[in-house]
């Protein structure tokens, strides 16, 4: 009975607070996303699926779309620097391997607005960077390095990458170099020691850094908004559009609805596959 | 050997790209011409501009956001080791649950727990501003300060808490003079990410804030926007890294300190 009440005092706190400001306010989200908007910008009574239908509005399957597509673009060039930046890891010992660990690493420690902002500037239409490639001759006068799609990848490459290196080189830490030695004493060429050996070897890996990258770069929101122009909007812009800009909250509410049930996709997948690794060794 | 080249030289490329942006910013501070085309010479008029009466509301923002960190990095101290120490010690229905309560707000966008919190403010009525803003970082801290713990707490050796109680101790005691002892480097490392994090967070503030509560991120991110005072943005970032380096590089130390220690 100690136990219990032990148990009790230790869990309460966090999640009744959890509970509060955490569950509370995201089934609010979903309930809000079925209310009218009220004309003072909140949130009025009553039932309705207007939020919803506005979904069908041309504007928001291409927005949906264009996220769901920068999100999984972003996700393979980040698996595939970070592939052999966890191989090179993996394979280094001591000093030298938490020396160029830490180098990758370092970068992140700095504020995330301030990252962004950094890109911003060095492809600033008036910055050094422009100037040069102009003078230069590789681009055209007209040229701008910034407000695109390539800008916006470019820098969710940049901003997401470590959480693809970090599990990825937890799994390269564990797994047995000398296998691939084996493939290659066998006659497998170095790619193909790679891609059936190494790859398979460290899967779990690859399926987290899959996850840790693709479910926050689909809540992208900084991003588009610093970097990218009017026709790279992704669906984070808009929910702060429809929360800020013209205030209304039941179509933010929808978006974001959609934007969790998408997110939950990547989710479930990893939960189910890692279940599955557990029951069934392979 | 030379397949091995391939990774070596993506590794090269990617240290690269990760710096240039931010030497660039850091190289610019101390740039005498106000864009950054040019380098004009050596000077250290923006961070003098930074002490400047007009950029006063830099200053405001910084403290709100240094109030805020340090209060929610208290508050979810607190949560955070309560709730790892639950979850290590008990194997019940209830820690399965409190397990996905506790890692969902780290996984989920952080963009989505900003407008649901909003909604939910809003819903009842409360009015936005620096309160708001700290119940949304206690929220999200809580979280990554118990994941630290809990790792702390897995190399924790048990048979000593039994020790301290067979040698007489009473629960409060032992909880007092062994547990929370060995248990400080990672309440502590968990508190300094809960602050960092904190004075990072612009996406979930940007939402709970109110009129007259802007933080630090929200101030910078106004003036990047409007590309106004890009040298000052240079400045304030240079100093920005110091300070996160400095104390990152504490909590590395604190952490490598008490493993040579226990070894």
């Amino acid at each position: 009975m100690i136990k219990r009440k032990n148990e009790a005092i230790l869990t309460g706190p966090t999640l009744l607070w959890l509970i509060l400001f955490f569950v509370v306010p995201s089934l609010a989200m979903v309930v809000i996303s079925f209310r009218p908007a009220s004309t003072y910008g909140g949130v009025g009574t009553g039932w309705t699926l207007d939020a919803w239908r506005a979904l069908g509005n041309p504007n928001y399957p291409i927005i949906l779309w264009r996220t769901v597509w920068l999100s999984l673009v972003t996700t393979v060039i980040c698996l595939a620097l970070a592939l052999p930046i966890a191989f090179v890891l993996g394979r280094m010992q001591g000093k030298w391997r938490a020396i160029l660990l830490m180098i990758v690493i370092v970068p992140f420690w700095t504020n995330f607005v301030i990252r962004v902002a950094a890109w911003r500037i060095l492809l600033h239409p008036e910055g050094m960077l422009r100037q040069g490639l102009v003078s230069l001759g590789l681009i055209g006068p007209d040229t701008l390095l910034l407000y695109n799609e390539g800008a916006v990848l470019m820098v969710m490459v940049y901003t997401y990458l470590p959480f693809a290196i970090l599990p990825l080189y937890a799994a390269a830490e564990r797994f047995d170099y000398s296998l691939l030695e084996a493939a290659r004493d066998l006659g497998a060429s170095g790619l193909t020691a790679v891609m059936r050996v190494f790859i398979p070897g460290i899967s779990r890996g690859l399926l987290t850094a899959m996850a840790l990258v693709l479910i926050p770069a689909l809540g992208s929101y900084v991003i588009p908004d610093l970097v990218g122009g009017p026709g790279d909007e992704m669906i984070g812009n808009k929910i702060a559009q429809r929360t800020l800009g013209d205030r209304n909250l039941p179509q933010a509410a929808t978006l974001s609805v959609a934007l969790l049930l998408i997110t939950l996709i990547p989710l479930i997948v990893v939960f189910y596959l890692n279940r599955r690794d557990r029951t069934h060794p392979a | 050997m030379k397949s091995s080249r391939l990774p070596v030289i993506v590794f090269a490329l990617v240290v690269v790209f990760l710096y240039v942006p931010i030497l660039f910013l850091v190289v610019n501070s101390f740039n005498e011409a106000r864009f950054s085309s040019t380098w004009a010479g050596f000077t250290l008029k923006w961070y003098a501009a930074l002490f400047d009466p007009q950029n006063r509301d830099i200053w405001e923002a910084t403290q709100r956001s240094l109030l805020i960190a340090i209060s929610s990095s208290a508050v979810s101290m607190v949560l955070g080791t309560l709730s790892a120490c639950a979850l290590h010690w008990y194997r019940t229905r209830l820690q399965r649950l409190n397990y996905g309560l506790i890692y969902l707000p780290i996984v989920i966008p952080d963009l989505l727990m900003g407008i649901s919190l909003l909604l939910f403010f809003v819903a009842l009525g409360v009015t936005l501003g620096t309160v708001t803003i700290l119940i949304a970082h206690i929220t999200f801290c809580s979280s990554f300060v118990t994941v630290v713990v809990l790792g702390r707490l897995q190399g924790f050796d048990e048979s000593i808490i039994a020790a301290a109680r067979d040698l007489g101790a009473t629960r409060w005691v032992a909880i007092r003079r062994v547990i929370l002892p060995l248990l400080a480097p990672g309440i502590v490392a968990g508190g300094l990410l809960a602050f960092t994090l904190s004075v990072d967070d612009y996406v979930i503030t940007f939402f709970v804030t109110g009129p007259g509560s802007t933080t630090l991120p929200l101030k910078i991110y106004s003036m990047v926007k409007h590309s106004r005072e890009l040298p000052l943005i240079n400045a304030i970032s240079t100093i920005f890294l110091v300070i996160t380096f400095l104390i990152v590089w504490w909590s590395q130390k604190l952490n490598q300190d008490q493993t040579t220690k226990s070894n």
